[in-house]
C-alpha cells in the first residue's frame, strides 16, 4: 500500500481519538470560583484583548495576578491575543473584560476544543508525520505504525484535550527543533526550539541537550573554521528569535524582571500538590519542604539535577550523534522532572516526548515509559473525571504498541542496548546473565502495580486519616518506575560505543 | 485483560482491529444520542415493569413498542441487568430520563452485543478464499473485509451515536450468509428466522432467502446446463425449513395469538399511517417523486394552471410524520410501492431461480433485494441503507467491478446518513470517521484489484 494513504488514515485515527476525548469534562467544569486551567486560558485571551501589553504581567485593578495570571512566556500570550480576535469575532461575551469570568456554555467549549485542534494540526502532527517518514533504516509499515503509536499517546491527548492544555504548540516545536538539529538544518532547528521555550518555560528542559549537542557539532567541525562560524550563526540565531519575541518587553528592564518572576516563581516552594519526583517522595518520609529553607532547597535540587545529567551532557559534546541527542534529551527531561523546583505532573510530557522518539529503537521499554507516564497522572485525571477516556486511550495505545512493534519478542539483551553493559558487568559478576529476564520481571510487577492502584483509587475510599493516600502512592510507584527509567537510560548513553553502532540493526 | 493478553500473545490481528473499533466506540459514549435512545429506555420499562398482555397496548410514551416479541424479550433480559444499574431507568412514567448510569448502560449495551457481530465478521472472512493477491497482511482480502464490516462507517455512527442495536442484527444476518456459504443451510434459515422476529425490516431480503433455499437447497441437484431438475425436489428438505420457520414463528408470536393480540401486534409493526416518507426523506426513488411533484407543482401556480385553494396545506418537507398527497403527480399508496418493489426484485430472483450460481449468486441478489426494497418501498429510513451496503462489502473484495460498485454505493450511503447528526460538536467526528473510512476502502480495493487487474488484462482475459 502506497504510503501517503496510510499516514493520512493514521493522521485521522489520531484525530478521531483526540476530538473524542475533547467531548468529555475540561479541568475545573462547573467548580468556581476558581475553576481550572480552561478558564485560566480563557482568562488569557480576556486579559490580552483588552488590556495593553504593558500591563499583561502586571497586577492591576484590571488584572488580577492571583486570578489565573500569566505566568507563560509571551508567545503563549500572543497565541491567546489571536485566539481572542476569533472570540471577539464569533461571541465577545467570551472574553469581556470582568464580566466573562467562570464563562461556561456548550459552544464556548466548542471554540475552545477547537483552537486545541487546529494548533495540534498545525504544528504537532505534521511534525510527527516528519519525524516518523525521516527515519533511518526501517520499513514504510515501521514508520507508519510508528507514527500510529506516537500519535496516540495517551498523555498528551488526555493533558491537551481532556484537561484543556496547549503542550501540542511547545512539545511540536520542540519536536521540529529535533528534526531540524538531526537533519543538519541547525539553524532552523535552534529557531524552532527557541520558539518553543518562549512558548512554555519549561521546555529549558530540553535545552541543555540541544545546547551540548550543537555545540559537539561545533567542535567536530573544528573551532578555527567552521564550526565557530556555524557557533556565531546559532547564536545569532537565537538571540534574534528571543529578541523576537519578547520586543514588547525589553522596553523596560521591570516589564522584563517581572516577566522573569512571573516565569519563575521561585517562592512557590520546592514543590507544589502530588508530584512523582524525588522530592514529593522523600516528603513522605521526611518533610523535607517544611525543615529546609527555602534557599537550601534550591540549591540542593540545583545540584542533584546537574549531577545526574552532567555524564551525558558531556558525552554528547564530546561523541554529537543523533541518536545519542535523542537519548540524551529524555535522561536530561527526566533528571529535571525527578530533581528540579517546583515541578507539575504534567512536565513528565517534556520526557514523554523524546521517549516518543526512540520508539522505534527500545520499543518495549519506551511502551513501559509511556505508560508509567500517563498512569503517573492519573490523579489529575480522575479529579477532571477522565477516567474512561483514560482507560481506553491506554488500552489502545498498548494494543497499537504490541501490534506495531511485537514488543514482548524484543526483550533480548542486545534489543534493549543493554549488550555492552552487561558485558561490562560480566567482567566483574560472570553470573550476570539474568538481566533480560529481570527486566520482564520488573515490567511484570510494574503493570501489576499500576493496575491494582487504578482499580483502588476508583474504587475505595482512603481512610480518614490519610486523604491523599491513593495519590501519594501513585506518585511514590511511578517516582520509583522513573528512577528505574534514569538509570536505565543514562547506562544505554554512556555504554553506547561505537562498536555498538555499527552493530547490525535488528528491527 | 485476558482478552489483552491473548492479542499481545498471539499478535492476532483481527483481534487487535476487532478491540481497537470496540474502544473506539466506547470512546463514542457522551456524544450526542438521539430520540431512539429514549425509544428503548421505554422499551426497557414496559418490558420490565408490565406483563406481557400490556407490552404491545402500553402507550405512555409515544414511543411504542413496533419491533416484533423477540426484541421486546430481548429488551426483558436486558432490563434484568439494566435494574443494576439505574432502578429509575425501569419506570415506565419516566419519560425522558437519561442519568448517567442509564447512558452508560445502554451505550455498554450496544458495545457488548456487538460481540456477535464480530463473530459473525469473523466466520465470513472463513468464506473469502484468500487468494494468493499480496503475501502483505493489509493486501489480503480476509483483513480487507474485516475492516470494511468492523470498521463500517454507517454501523458505528447509527450504532454508538445516533443509537441503535443493529450491530447484533447485522451479525445474525452475516452470520446466516456466512452459513449458506459453508453449505449449512438449516442453520442459516433458522438464523434468518429468528433475524425477523428481531427486526422485521429485513423481510427486505427474504425473498433472496426464500428462492435460494426452495431453488439450491430443496432440489438437490441440478441437470448438467445448470437448469431445474424437478424431480431431484427434496419434500424432506422443504417441510424441515418449513418446521425451523413455523417453530421460531410460533416461539415469537405464539404468545401474543394465545392473548388474541395478532392484529393489534401488527398494527404497530407495519404502521401504514406514517406516510410515504420520514420526517427525514430516506434518497430513495420517492424523494425524487416528491421533489418533481413539488417543482411541477411551482411551475403549475406560477402558469396558473393550479388553483392555489387546492393545494393541501402540509408540506411534506416539515419534518413530521405523515400521510398526505401529492398535488400534481398521483399520490402514492402503500400497494403501489410493494408492486414497484416487487417489479425491481423480478429480475434478480429470475436469475436466482433460473440460474442459481451458488452462495455467491444468493449474495448478488440479497443486496439487490434490499436496494430495491430501499429505493421503491414504503416509509424508508435513510438506515436502511446499511441492508444493501454490509453485504456488499463481502462481494466488494472478490471482483473488482463489484469493489467498483461497492464503493459508489457506500460513500454515497454513507454521505447519506450525515443530517442524522446534526450537532455541531459531532461535525469533526462524523467528518474524520467518513474520511477515514472513504480513503481505506477506495485505497485497499484499488491495491488489492490493481493486481489481478494487470495480470489479468496482460492475459487479454475478458473480466466482469
Amino acid at each position: 500500500m502506497e504510503k501517503w494513504y496510510l499516514m493520512t488514515i493514521v493522521v485521522l485515527i489520531g484525530l478521531t481519538v483526540r476530538w473524542t476525548v475533547s467531548l468529555n469534562s475540561y479541568s475545573g467544569a462547573g467548580k468556581p470560583p476558581m475553576f481550572g486551567d480552561y478558564e485560566a486560558q480563557r482568562h488569557w485571551q480576556e486579559i490580552t484583548f483588552n488590556l495593553p501589553v504593558k500591563q499583561w504581567y502586571f497586577n492591576s485593578s484590571d488584572n488580577n495576578l492571583q486570578y489565573w495570571g500569566l505566568d507563560y512566556p509571551p508567545l503563549t500570550a500572543y497565541h491567546s491575543l489571536l485566539c481572542a480576535y476569533v472570540a471577539k469575532f464569533i461571541n465577545p461575551d467570551w472574553i469581556a473584560l470582568h464580566t466573562s469570568r467562570g464563562y461556561e456554555s456548550q459552544a464556548h467549549k466548542l471554540f475552545m476544543r477547537t483552537t486545541v485542534l487546529i494548533a495540534d494540526l498545525l504544528i504537532y502532527i505534521p511534525a510527527v508525520v516528519l519525524y516518523c517518514c525521516c527515519l533511518k533504516d526501517i520499513s514504510t509499515k515501521k514508520k507508519i505504525a510508528n507514527a500510529l503509536c506516537i500519535l496516540l499517546y495517551p498523555g498528551l491527548i488526555l493533558i491537551d484535550y481532556g484537561h484543556f492544555q496547549y503542550n501540542s504548540v511547545s512539545l511540536g516545536f520542540a519536536l521540529w527543533g529535533v528534526l531540524g538539529v538531526s537533519c543538519d538544518w541547525d539553524l532552523l532547528g535552534s529557531l524552532a526550539f527557541c520558539l518553543a521555550i518562549n512558548y512554555k518555560q519549561m521546555e529549558l528542559y530540553h535545552s541543555l541537550p540541544f545546547f551540548c549537542f550543537l555545540l559537539g557539532k561545533c567542535f567536530k567541525k573544528g573551532l578555527k573554521g567552521k564550526g565557530f562560524v556555524l557557533l556565531v550563526k546559532l547564536a545569532c540565531t537565537v538571540v534574534a528569535s528571543f529578541v523576537l519575541c519578547w520586543l514588547p518587553f525589553f522596553t523596560e528592564r521591570e516589564q522584563t524582571l517581572q516577566v522573569l518572576r512571573r516565569l519563575f516563581p521561585v517562592d512557590r516552594g520546592l514543590f507544589e500538590d502530588k508530584v512523582a519526583n524525588i522530592w514529593c517522595s522523600f516528603n513522605v518520609f521526611l518533610k523535607i519542604r517544611d525543615i529546609l529553607p527555602r534557599h537550601i532547597q534550591l540549591i540542593m535540587s540545583f545540584c542533584f539535577t546537574f549531577l545526574s545529567l552532567l555524564p551525558a551532557c558531556i558525552k554528547l559534546i564530546l561523541q554529537p550523534s543523533s541518536k545519542g541527542f535523542k537519548f540524551t534529551l529524555v535522561s536530561c527531561a527526566l533528571s529535571f522532572f525527578l530533581f528540579s523546583f517546583q515541578v507539575h505532573e504534567k512536565s513528565i510530557l517534556l520526557v514523554s516526548l523524546p521517549v516518543c522518539l526512540v520508539l522505534s529503537e527500545i520499543p518495549f521499554m519506551s511502551t513501559w515509559f509511556l505508560l508509567v507516564s500517563t498512569f503517573s497522572l492519573l490523579p489529575l485525571l480522575l479529579k477532571d473525571e477522565l477516567l474512561m477516556p483514560s482507560v481506553v486511550t491506554t488500552m489502545a495505545f498498548f494494543i497499537a504498541c504490541v501490534t506495531s512493534f511485537s514488543i514482548f519478542e524484543k526483550t533480548s539483551e542486545e534489543e534493549l542496548r543493554l549488550k555492552s553493559f552487561s558485558i561490562s558487568v560480566r567482567k566483574y559478576l560472570p553470573c550476570f546473565t539474568f538481566l533480560s529476564r529481570m527486566i520482564q520481571y520488573l515490567f511484570l510487577i510494574s503493570v501489576i502495580t499500576m493496575v491494582l492502584l487504578t482499580l483502588m483509587t476508583v474504587t475505595l475510599d482512603p481512610p480518614q486519616k490519610l486523604p491523599d493516600l491513593f495519590s501519594v502512592l501513585v506518585c511514590f510507584v511511578s517516582c520509583l518506575n522513573f528512577l528505574f527509567f534514569l538509570v536505565y537510560f543514562n547506562i544505554i548513553i554512556m555504554w553506547d560505543s561505537k562498536s555498538g553502532r555499527n552493530q547490525k540493526k535488528i528491527t | 485483560m485476558a482478552a489483552l493478553t491473548i492479542a499481545a500473545g498471539t499478535g492476532n490481528w483481527f483481534s487487535a482491529l476487532a478491540l481497537g473499533v470496540t474502544l473506539l466506540k466506547c470512546l463514542l459514549i457522551p456524544t450526542y444520542h438521539s430520540t431512539d435512545f429514549e425509544v428503548h429506555r421505554n422499551w426497557l420499562a414496559i418490558t420490565h415493569s408490565l406483563p406481557i398482555s400490556q407490552w404491545y397496548y402500553e402507550a405512555t410514551s409515544e414511543w411504542t413498542l413496533d419491533y416484533p416479541p423477540f426484541f421486546a424479550w430481548f429488551e426483558y433480559i436486558l432490563s434484568h441487568v439494566a435494574k443494576y444499574f439505574d432502578q429509575e431507568m425501569l419506570n415506565v412514567r419516566n419519560l425522558n430520563y437519561s442519568s448517567s448510569r442509564t447512558l452508560l448502560f445502554q451505550r455498554f449495551s450496544v458495545i457488548f452485543m456487538d460481540v456477535l457481530f464480530v463473530y459473525a465478521v469473523h466466520e465470513c472472512c472463513k468464506c473469502i478464499d484468500g487468494k494468493k493477491v499480496g503475501k502483505e497482511l493489509t493486501e489480503k482480502p480476509k483483513f480487507i473485509l474485516s475492516v470494511l464490516l468492523l470498521w463500517n462507517f454507517g454501523l458505528l455512527i447509527v450504532d454508538h451515536i445516533h443509537f441503535q442495536y443493529n450491530g447484533f442484527l447485522f451479525g445474525l444476518m452475516l452470520l446466516s450468509i456466512a452459513r449458506l456459504f459453508q453449505k449449512r443451510h438449516m442453520e442459516g434459515a433458522f438464523l434468518f428466522a429468528v433475524l425477523l422476529h428481531f427486526k422485521h425490516i429485513y423481510l427486505y431480503v427474504a425473498p433472496a432467502y426464500g428462492v435460494y433455499l426452495l431453488r439450491s437447497y430443496c432440489f438437490t441437484a441440478n441437470k448438467p446446463d445448470g437448469s431445474i431438475r424437478w424431480n431431484s425436489f427434496s419434500f424432506v428438505r422443504v417441510i424441515s425449513l418449513g418446521l425451523v420457520v413455523f417453530l421460531v414463528s410460533a416461539l415469537s408470536l405464539g404468545p401474543f395469538l394465545a392473548l388474541n393480540q395478532l392484529p393489534q401486534v401488527f398494527s404497530r409493526l407495519f404502521p401504514f399511517k406514517r406516510g410515504l416518507c420520514h420526517a427525514y426523506w430516506a434518497p430513495n426513488f420517492w424523494a425524487l417523486y416528491n421533489a418533481l411533484d413539488k417543482v411541477l407543482s411551482v411551475i403549475g401556480l406560477k402558469l396558473k394552471f393550479l388553483d392555489p385553494n387546492n393545494i393541501p396545506k402540509a408540506s411534506m418537507t416539515s419534518g413530521l410524520v405523515q400521510q398526505f398527497q401529492h398535488t400534481v403527480l398521483p399520490s402514492v399508496t402503500p400497494l403501489a410501492t410493494l408492486i414497484c418493489t416487487l417489479i425491481a426484485i423480478l429480475p434478480s430472483i429470475f436469475c436466482l431461480w433460473f440460474k442459481p450460481q451458488g452462495p455467491r449468486g444468493f449474495l448478488r441478489c440479497l443486496t439487490l433485494c434490499a436496494l430495491s426494497s430501499f429505493m421503491f418501498g414504503w416509509h424508508v429510513h435513510e438506515k436502511a441503507i446499511l441492508l444493501a451496503v454490509l453485504p456488499m462489502s463481502l462481494l466488494s473484495v472478490q471482483k473488482a467491478g463489484d469493489a467498483s460498485i461497492f464503493l459508489i454505493l457506500t460513500t454515497t450511503g454513507h454521505y447519506s446518513l450525515f443530517p442524522l447528526l446534526f450537532t455541531a460538536p459531532e461535525l469533526p467526528i462524523k467528518i474524520l470517521l467518513m474520511l477515514l473510512f472513504t480513503i481505506y476502502s477506495i485505497s485497499s480495493l484499488k491495491t488489492l484489484f490493481r493486481q489481478s487487474f494487470t495480470v489479468v488484462t496482460q492475459a487479454g482475459v475478458q473480466w466482469h
